[in-house]
């Protein structure tokens, strides 16, 4: 198979290369953000460093962190490097909690975003007689124009449809021969339900490629809209923060994301010690922007979960590749040293048809922490023997085991007996303090 | 020949049971038969009640997850051997019992009843029914 590169030089470039390029960058970011940005120069000072002190990648860690509450505390433009004439654009991020932040962006930031964006739509197969279908919104959301600097950077057609209406999405999908489409892979499912409803036949259509992110989706999603849609979905990665989707981009091998590391420097760091991680190990994914001129952050602490990997891809990119973020940190559980997230567990109760609907009790029986899983029983789980239901607990408990590290008692509970608060299920019930 | 009978899951904890039978009985559903499995951690409920329909809307409108499946209802002679007969049949034939329980009723003390599940239950029928022996229907359950 063709290996579809829309920068090869840099895509493939030697990791050398590409290390060389994001030292130099990281000194003359750290330089602007010195000069320009108050909070910056603040935390360095305080921190006793200097912009001279940072020669390169290998200085990385001497540099301060950013949080989201950074961005909230000097909203809206105290986070600007660059005054208000050389902004063109803002978007802005309401987040899931919390007060909204606004990022900026030069001409010079744009064209970055499109190149990466471009990266995505060009490794998705996508070329520049293409349309692309862009389902996401538009406005200050950084998805759906976001998207479309990509397909402009390339060169292809952008149809900027926008989010909703899905029968009208339906019907611009086969009049104007949509290709590729990018929307939230939650929406993607939605319309290849309504495809199906509608009596459409997928594999019909044009339509080859899907561009999907901005939310969490498991594999389980993918290979539904894969079917459903007739496509091959690629996961997009990025956030307002940083820049938009692009951060970071899938290739066919489906193995983790390529992060764009001539513009970003990923870090993945224990969430207790603030050092580096080794390879696979799961830890709190930080970036660092590189190129950005408006709005550029250090040592962002983004508050997910992931894992990275040096390992070369068979696609040529020498890029490394970061996994879906796999959780928040603050809802890690460390059980016997090993850190859990509830979204780990989530993702196994989904892939066995069980009920969303679970709790994690963690306990301490002398020296040792336990952890039980109790899953509501479901019409479709419940069954007339005792075996059957034994061999699903014991089903859970294995691949729990396989996938957390550490063994858990798995029970079943009466469906409705979980607690909840605000319509969800109260997860964590931690009793070792 | 078959008859309906309610399976329950019922948590292994206090109050959960008495909470299944009260909801029934609230109902005015009357239960012929009932039996639990229980494991450390969870129980199965299973009962045999004179109508089913309106026990089961009452148990799915409280939340409760609940099936209704055939099992074999046999009625036992009074004398001994019937039911070491019964078992001898279908171990003759090939079929593993899952579960079984009794029950009598006060219109007929000199007969006790059967419920058997069988994991084929449709051959376990088929070799009952071939020798003779008598089986509830969902009729008999009504009018007991
Ligand atoms: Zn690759």
């Amino acid at each position: 198979m063709k290996n579809n590169y829309y920068q090869p030089d840099i895509e493939t470039a030697d990791r050398k290369i590409i290390e060389k390029l994001q030292s130099k960058r990281l000194t003359e970011v750290v330089k602007r953000v010195y000069e320009r940005v108050p909070l910056y120069r603040a935390r360095m000072d305080e921190a006793g460093i200097k912009p001279e002190d940072i020669n390169g990648v290998e200085d990385l860690g001497k540099l301060p962190f950013t949080s989201k509450q950074d961005l909230r505390d000097t909203y809206p433009y105290g986070m600007f490097a660059v005054p208000m004439e050389d902004v063109v654009r803002l978007h802005a991020s309401s987040g899931t909690t919390g007060k909204q932040i606004v990022v900026g962006y030069t001409q010079n930031d744009l064209d970055n975003w499109g190149d990466i964006v471009a990266r995505q739509l060009v490794a998705a197969g996508i070329t520049k007689s293409d349309k692309v279908h862009v389902a996401y919104g538009y406005g200050l959301f950084t998805g759906g124009l976001g998207i479309a600097e990509g397909a402009r950077r390339l060169g292809c057609t952008s149809i900027p449809v926008s989010s909703g209406n899905t029968a009208r999405q339906l019907t611009i999908m086969q009049d104007f021969c949509s290709d590729a489409i990018a929307c939230t892979p939650s929406y993607a499912m939605y319309l290849g339900e309504s495809a199906a409803k509608a009596g459409i036949d997928t594999s019909k259509l044009p339509l080859r490629a899907g561009i999907f992110g901005a939310e969490p989706w498991t594999d389980e999603m993918r290979r539904e809209i894969e079917k459903s849609l007739n496509i091959k979905a690629y996961d997009i990665y990025g956030l307002t923060e940083i820049m938009g989707p692009g951060v970071a981009y899938e290739c066919s091998e489906q193995k983790g994301m390529h992060v764009n590391e001539d513009h970003f420097i990923i870090e993945i760091l224990d969430p207790d010690t603030h050092l580096p991680v080794k390879d696979g190990e799961k830890g709190e994914i930080v970036f660092t922007c590189l190129t950005k001129e408006a709005f550029p952050l250090i040592r962002f602490r983004t508050k997910d979960i992931g894992t990275i990997t040096h390992e070369k891809c068979k696609c040529g990119r020498t890029f490394v590749r970061m996994s879906k973020p796999m959780g928040r940190i603050d809802d890690m559980l460390i059980i016997r040293g090993v850190n859990v997230f509830p979204s780990q567990i989530e993702t196994v109760l989904l892939q066995m048809n069980l009920s969303p609907n679970y709790q994690l009790i963690v306990d301490r029986k002398g020296v040792l922490d336990t952890l039980e899983v109790q899953v509501e029983i479901t019409e479709g789980t419940f069954s007339d023997t005792i075996s059957d239901i034994s061999r699903l607990e014991h089903e859970l408990a294995d691949r729990l085991k396989s996938t957390l590290g550490i063994a858990a008692k798995t029970t079943f509970v009466a469906a409705g007996s979980i607690a909840r608060s605000e319509g969800k299920a109260k997860r964590i019930i931690d009793r070792r303090n | 020949m078959f008859i309906k009978q309610l399976s329950i899951f019922v948590e292994n904890r206090q109050g959960a049971l008495s909470k299944i039978i009260t909801m029934l009985s609230d109902s005015g559903v009357n239960m012929r038969a009932v039996s639990i499995a229980d494991t450390q951690d969870f129980g199965i409920l299973r009962v045999i009640v004179n109508d089913i329909d309106k026990a089961l809307d009452t148990l799915k409108s409280k939340n409760v997850i609940v099936r209704a499946n055939n099992v074999i209802g046999v009625e036992l002679q009074d004398k001994p051997g019937s039911l070491s007969k019964v078992l001898g049949l279908l171990t003759d034939g090939g079929v593993n019992v899952e579960y079984m329980y009794a029950f009598v009723t006060p219109g007929n003390l000199n007969s006790a009843y059967l419920v058997l599940r069988a994991r084929h239950n449709d051959k376990a029928e088929k070799i009952l029914s071939e020798n003779g022996i008598k089986m509830l229907s969902e009729e008999d359950i009504k009018n007991m």
